[in-house]
């Protein structure tokens, strides 16, 4: 899609940056001529909705950062401190913990459109991977984020995640306690999570930097799974049309926000986290917040603790080989007729596993849990392989105007 | 080519009719669990000797299953357009003053606080009338001492014991939680499917905590004849393991209120719990109020910035 610019600066001061850092024709190709498919629908805008996430997140974490105390004494009253006697204190805190939670319910979005509509597939792995990259990331500065406010889920949080390490054989707990700071969660704990809480962000900004840059290179993928042929008849320019249409779906998205922070702001929350931590007393159920409950499950589903977090992670991890463990040559399920109905299988197993994440892992709840975590690895290990094989797919569109022609598109 | 594409239309309809069957499992599976769970058989007896953990999880398991679940009441402040009712916070202090404070402390509580908007709204005389009515230990002074003032309303409400230690040798061994954020810092599931609707506007709940506070203030019972309790403990089947330290802290009659509610235990609880979720949340009332000026605002954006979309969108098929 990278072609030569089509910017011409049209003042005096234009030209002369243009000459000696072609800043502006950058952007204008990113973000003004940088041609989009015609016929995306509204899963599309995530994207967006996640950019605008990132700088959210980083906006009012960077203000309630002045004003949060990384010491075990001291920090479950700062966090109380801003809830009451700094200005806006509440809404931003508020934002900022349910802002979380709405990144992450839309990069679930984000990263479901993507297999729906085969997304992850030639050109786009990297783009893909760069995505999985990016999701872990956001996964650790969840996590790290959770521990700061010091309440007793915080802490029995941080005990059971970095726990996990010590699973390792041989070097497992040298580097349990490499991570701690010490033997346990203490102070040394919260000080160098707070510290990587802040920097990941930055991080995650630099990969995002990345994902968007493969993405401009391969151009978007669309419903219909066919590649641009036609710059003129299949794309429209990013500005006005992407723009405008990016802009309803951030709208529509702040309105849910917006609800959950200011009516309904613990929802998501742990009662148990206005308890300050205690490390004498541990909580009778120790849940993560909701947006791990499905990797959760997987854990608790497998006796061995070692095997358990070897799934934990590999669940994560497999997605990055999608576009090799997805056999079929067709983009978009709208034209896999065995994937399409599986997909929604898949996707119903994944909110399932959520659901058990929540529960007691034991009697039927595990059960369930143990046949939804096999139903996960082997959706990626041996139904997606074989779908592709044996699946005949339905004829695609020829292009992307020839599919909106036939009217396959939303028009929303 | 165009009929196949028909063909394929056809097949992107049946999806729908899947991914509500795919999800009527989830939803299923959800609701039947619990019963599931609950008839699983108990460990053997030789389980229980064998694992000694796994019956001191059994038996904290039974203790839990059985609290029963808290009544709800209704709440001025509850849903969107909640706002606290400003005489009950002031009789909910009076109840606090007069009958928790002796055991529990309420230490990110300030005087000032009583007088902000959007709380009890005493006037700044009263405040500092009553701030000056506590002594503060303050210094050390010139001399290095410290010492004992009359309180400003900058003061925080000082605990009635110094340490967890002093309560807990005070007080048969136990220890009163700080009622600061004590509100939301209790709550119950509702279960599936109704913890969705939780969420929803128009059916949104939020007041677990003080329905909870409520529930179990009201809901001392003696205790039943197969229930053995060690000393000091009360039967509250509102508690989880349904027992309790703190003796049943209520009786009809024992706070005098000027503004003529009925002085029961019913009162009290609700007026107590209702102060309980001021000092928890004191920005409630202008986080509410802001939060309709945002949404009416987001609502009214949404709409403008859609119908100028479908304007540009109007001369590009899609």
């Amino acid at each position: 899609m990278e072609g030569h610019s089509q910017y011409t600066p049209k003042s005096g001061f234009a030209r002369w940056l243009e000459r000696r850092l072609p800043i502006l024709s950058f952007i204008h190709d990113s973000f003004i001529a940088y041609p989009t498919p015609k016929n995306l629908n509204y899963m599309w805008v995530f994207g967006a909705i996640l950019s605008f996430m990132l700088v959210a997140q980083i906006a009012t974490g960077v203000v309630l950062a002045m004003h949060y105390t990384a010491e075990t004494t001291l920090a479950f009253d700062s966090v109380e401190k801003i809830m009451r006697d700094v200005n806006w204190g509440t809404m931003l805190r508020y934002a900022h913990a349910n802002g979380a939670s709405m990144f992450f319910l839309a990069v679930y979005i984000h990263i479901f459109r993507g297999m729906y509509y085969g997304s992850y597939k030639e050109p786009r792995e990297v783009l893909w991977i760069l995505g999985v990259i990016i999701f872990m990331l956001m996964m650790a500065t969840g996590f790290l984020g959770y521990v700061l406010p010091w309440g007793q889920m915080s802490f029995w949080a941080a005990t059971v995640i970095t726990n996990l390490f010590s699973a390792i054989p041989v070097v497992g707990p040298s580097i349990t306690t490499w991570l701690l700071g010490g033997y346990s969660v203490d102070n040394p704990t919260l000080n160098r999570f707070y510290a990587l809480h802040y920097l990941v962000p930055f991080i995650i900004v630099a990969i995002v930097a990345l994902h968007v840059w493969a993405l401009h290179v391969t151009g978007q993928n669309n419903p219909s799974g066919v590649e641009v042929k036609n710059i003129k008849r299949d794309t429209v320019p990013f500005t006005p049309y992407a723009t405008l249409k990016d802009g309803v779906g951030i709208a529509a998205f702040l309105v849910v926000y917006a609800w959950l922070t200011f009516f309904v702001p613990n929802y998501l929350g742990h009662p148990d986290n206005y308890i300050e931590a205690n490390p004498l007393v541990t909580p009778p159920h120790i849940v993560p917040e909701w947006y791990f409950l499905p990797f959760y499950a997987i854990l608790r589903a497998i006796p061995n603790k070692l095997l358990g977090v070897i799934a934990l992670f590999s669940s994560i991890l497999i997605t990055a080989a999608l576009p090799w463990l997805d056999t079929s040559k067709v983009k978009s399920a709208l034209y896999r007729p065995l994937f399409r109905k599986e997909f929604w299988v898949f996707l119903a197993v994944c909110i399932g596993l959520g659901y058990l994440g929540a529960q007691p892992a034991e009697g039927a709840y595990l059960w369930f849990a143990r046949l939804f975590s096999a139903y996960y690895f082997l959706h990626f290990l041996v139904i997606l392989p074989v779908i592709g094989k044996i699946e005949r797919p339905e004829p695609a569109p020829e292009s992307i105007e020839a599919s909106i022609a036939h009217g396959e598109t939303s028009h929303v | 080519m165009s009929e196949a594409h028909a063909r394929s239309r056809r097949s992107v309809s049946s999806t729908k009719g899947w991914s509500l069957a795919a999800f009527g499992i989830v939803a299923t599976m959800a609701l039947v669990a619990p019963v599931w769970a609950q008839q699983e058989a108990p460990p053997s007896e030789n389980d229980q000797v064998a694992a000694p953990a796994a019956k001191e999880k059994e038996a904290r398991h039974e203790s839990a299953r059985h609290e029963e679940k808290p009544k709800r009441f209704d709440w001025s402040f509850a849903g969107a357009f909640g706002r606290y009712d400003k005489a009950q916070l002031r009789r909910g202090f009076k109840v606090y003053k007069e009958v928790c404070s002796s055991c529990h402390s309420i230490k990110m509580l300030a005087f000032r606080n009583l007088s902000q908007p959007g709380g009890p709204e005493f006037s700044e005389k009263e405040v500092e009338a009553l701030a000056a009515s506590y002594k503060i230990k303050d210094g050390p002074n010139e001399s290095g001492e410290y010492y004992d003032r009359p309180g400003r309303p900058s003061d925080r409400f000082p605990p009635p014991f110094a340490n967890e230690q002093a309560a807990r040798a005070a007080l048969a061994g136990n220890y009163p939680p700080d009622m600061s954020v004590l509100a939301k810092a209790r709550g119950y599931s509702r279960g599936f499917p109704l913890f969705l609707f939780d969420a929803l506007p128009g059916f949104s709940y939020q007041e677990h905590g003080v329905d909870y506070i409520v529930s179990l203030m009201e809901g001392y019972e003696n205790t039943p004849p197969d229930v053995k309790l060690p000393e000091g403990q009360f039967y509250d089947p509102y508690m989880p393991g349904r027992r309790i330290g703190m003796p049943p802290p209520l009786s009809d009659g024992v706070v005098t209120y000027d503004d003529g509610a009925p002085q029961t235990i019913d009162q009290y609880a609700k007026d107590v719990a209702a102060f309980m979720m001021w000092v928890a949340e004191p920005h409630l009332e202008s986080r509410k109020r802001i939060g309709l000026g945002v949404i009416a605002f987001l609502l009214v954006f949404v709409g403008l910035l859609y119908y100028t979309k479908r304007k540009i969108w109007s001369d590009v098929p899609h």
